[in-house]
Order: structure tokens, then C-alpha cells, then sequence
């Protein structure tokens, strides 16, 4: 990577960080809850009365009731670590594979 | 693609445009239940062309070159970090990012369509977010139209000669945001306002949503950018197999 790239990754990494712990720090006290479930407010709103979804996820059908929290954060964890997991595995092998070939290259040269 | 597969898809497009006269309407995470049957059903058979082209497209592109794998898997993880993640945002509540902006530069929107349609299955059989019978409606929106806003927009940077990130920015940042826009449409026309009709109903969901997500949209352009240049560096021959270089 080029030292010009790296720190606009940097950068980038930074600005990123401070878009999201910016809002926390400036609105101290808000909830913070779920836009989707503004959402189900405002269509409460619109149509004056409480809207009752005519179907239940099936996973909570299963459970009778709903996920509850700690094992909801579990599942988006899960899904955030799938993602991360892959991720890393084949950056992993770019990076290493980059610097075979440029200590390849260089062996050549000599 | 074949000659078998394009019909396949030009059959289920005219299904799509015969079962509606087509309402601009479609949600990101529209709630279980939230959508009337027959619009579920409407946005379902609106979203399958696009998801059966993709299929073939990736089909495709893994055939002409093995190596796409490993990028169609990154970018499909991609998709599954972006999502999982709950941002908080300046009007005080959350919400979540797309993650479809680089799937849809390096492949093509079709494919990324695929890639969408796991994660939002992921998230609404396991976590309650979203819904089985909502899925048409936010495969659309996520899956398919901001996909499709990230690619044209990428392209038509190119054709301006924009600069290669601020491209990549624009196309991911957009495209986060009109998944928005098509939700906020997709509730209104659901459920129109007494007062206004649906474009009252519109302005009012879109009230909600666009603030909130205008954040998250920059800073899904920037994360975007951030795997862009980590792929510039390390994935040349990968970008190449995909077509995204000239190698």
C-alpha cells in the first residue's frame, strides 16, 4: 500500500469513528431506539390507531413470545462476526500473498 | 446468459409489470406484518427478475473467471458487518447501513441483488428484523433499487471522469439513501395519510427516515471507500477477474 493510501485509510478510519460517537456525545439523553420502530409509530399516526401486523415472525412464533435481548444482541453479533470472519480470512491471504510476490520480485532483481 | 436464462427473466419481468400497474413503493426493514398481503405479494413478484438475474450473473461471472469467489464472498460479508450494525444518528434514534454500494460497483446491481436477499432472510427468520412476509417489499428497496441507484451513479461518474473514491463515495452514500427513500415510499403507499394521500403519508415517512439515515449514508461511503482501497491494494488480480481493472 502506498503511504498516501494509508493515511487516507487512516483518515477515514477516524472520520468514521467520530460520525458515529458524535451524535452520542451531542444528544446525551436521547434514546436511540430503532428507526423501524419509528417507522410502526408514524404508521400509528397516519392511520390514527394502533396497526396490529396480521403476521408474527415465525421465529417468535416458535418461542411464543419475543427474542429476548441479550440473545438478539447474540444474533447480530453472530451475523456481524460472519462477516467479519470472511472478510479478514481473504484479506488476510491478499496481504500475504502481496508481499510474496514483491519479496519474489525482489530475489529476481538480485 | 443464455438464451433459456434471458427468457426466464423476461417472462417473470412481465409478470412483475402485468401485476401492477406498478406503484413506486418499497421499504428497507418494513416490520412482519406491517404490509398489506396483496402489496407483499406485488413487491415479492416485482423484486424476482431482478433476483433471477442475478443468480445468472453471478453464475456467470464465476464461470468465466474461478477467482470472483473470493470477492463475491467479500462482498457479500460486506453486506452482512454493514447491516448487523446499529448506528446512532443525529435525530437521536438508530439505524443501520446497507453495506449493497460495493457489491453493486464490483459485479454489477443484478448480483448484489442475491447477496441482499441472505441477509435480509438472515435477519428476518433469526432476528425478528424485517419479515418472511415483507421480503419482496425490502428485497426490493435493499436489494434491488439501491443497487441499481449505486451502479448507474458509479457509472455515470466514470463518464465524468470523476475521481475513482469520490466516485466509489458517492455511488455507496447515494445508494444507502434511496434505500431509504424507496422504503418511505413503500409505507406510504401502504398506508396513505387521511390528510395528504399518499405523497403526505411520503413526506411524513421520509421525514423520519432521511435524517436519520443521511448520516449513515456518508459513513457508509466512507467504509466503502476504506475496502476499496485495501482491494486496490492486495486484490488486483481479483478486481481484474471481476472486470472491475483492466488487468
Amino acid at each position: 500500500m502506498t503511504r498516501k493510501n494509508k493515511s487516507l485509510l487512516i483518515v477515514l478510519l477516524l472520520l468514521c469513528v467520530v460520525l458515529v460517537a458524535g451524535p452520542v456525545f451531542a444528544l446525551r439523553g436521547a434514546e436511540f431506539g430503532g428507526s423501524d420502530d419509528a417507522g410502526s409509530i408514524k404508521v400509528a399516526e397516519i392511520t390514527g390507531e394502533d396497526y396490529e401486523p396480521w403476521f408474527t415472525p415465525v421465529f417468535e412464533q416458535l418461542l411464543g413470545g419475543e427474542l429476548p435481548g441479550e440473545l438478539e444482541s447474540l444474533l447480530f453479533c453472530v451475523q456481524t462476526g460472519i462477516g467479519v470472519g470472511v472478510i479478514a480470512f481473504f484479506l488476510g491471504r491478499f496481504v500475504e500473498r502481496k508481499k510474496q510476490e514483491t519479496a519474489r520480485g525482489q530475489e529476481k532483481e538480485k | 446468459m443464455t438464451g433459456k436464462q434471458r427468457k426466464l427473466v423476461r417472462i417473470t419481468a412481465c409478470a412483475a409489470l402485468l401485476g401492477c400497474v406498478l406503484p413506486t413503493a418499497g421499504a428497507m426493514h418494513i416490520m412482519e406484518g406491517f404490509l398489506p398481503p396483496a402489496m407483499c405479494v406485488l413487491w415479492g413478484v416485482a423484486a424476482l427478475p431482478f433476483l433471477l438475474a442475478g443468480y445468472f450473473s453471478l453464475q456467470r461471472a464465476v464461470v468465466r473467471d474461478r477467482r470472483s469467489v473470493t470477492l463475491i464472498a467479500m462482498a457479500g460479508a460486506f453486506i452482512f458487518v454493514i447491516s448487523s450494525l446499529k448506528i446512532p444518528s443525529v435525530t437521536g434514534s438508530c439505524s443501520h447501513m446497507t453495506g449493497t454500494g460495493l457489491g453493486a460497483i464490483l459485479f454489477g446491481p443484478s448480483a448484489v441483488s442475491i447477496l441482499g436477499v441472505i441477509v435480509l432472510l438472515f435477519q428476518a427468520i433469526l432476528l425478528a428484523h424485517g419479515g418472511l412476509t415483507t421480503l419482496g417489499a425490502n428485497t426490493f428497496s435493499m436489494a434491488v433499487a439501491g443497487p441499481f441507484v449505486s451502479f448507474g451513479i458509479y457509472k455515470l461518474c466514470q463518464k465524468l471522469r470523476v475521481n475513482k473514491m469520490v466516485s466509489v463515495f458517492l455511488a455507496a452514500a447515494l445508494g444507502d439513501l434511496l434505500t431509504y427513500c424507496v422504503t418511505s415510499l413503500q409505507l406510504a403507499v401502504a398506508y396513505p395519510s387521511v390528510v395528504g394521500g399518499v405523497s403526505g403519508s411520503a413526506v411524513e415517512f421520509l421525514g423520519v427516515f432521511a435524517p436519520t439515515q443521511l448520516p449513515l449514508a456518508i459513513l457508509e461511503g466512507v467504509l466503502t471507500v476504506a475496502v476499496m482501497i485495501m482491494l486496490e491494494s492486495y486484490a488486483r488480480p481479483e478486481l481484474c477477474a471481476v472486470g472491475f481493472e483492466e488487468g
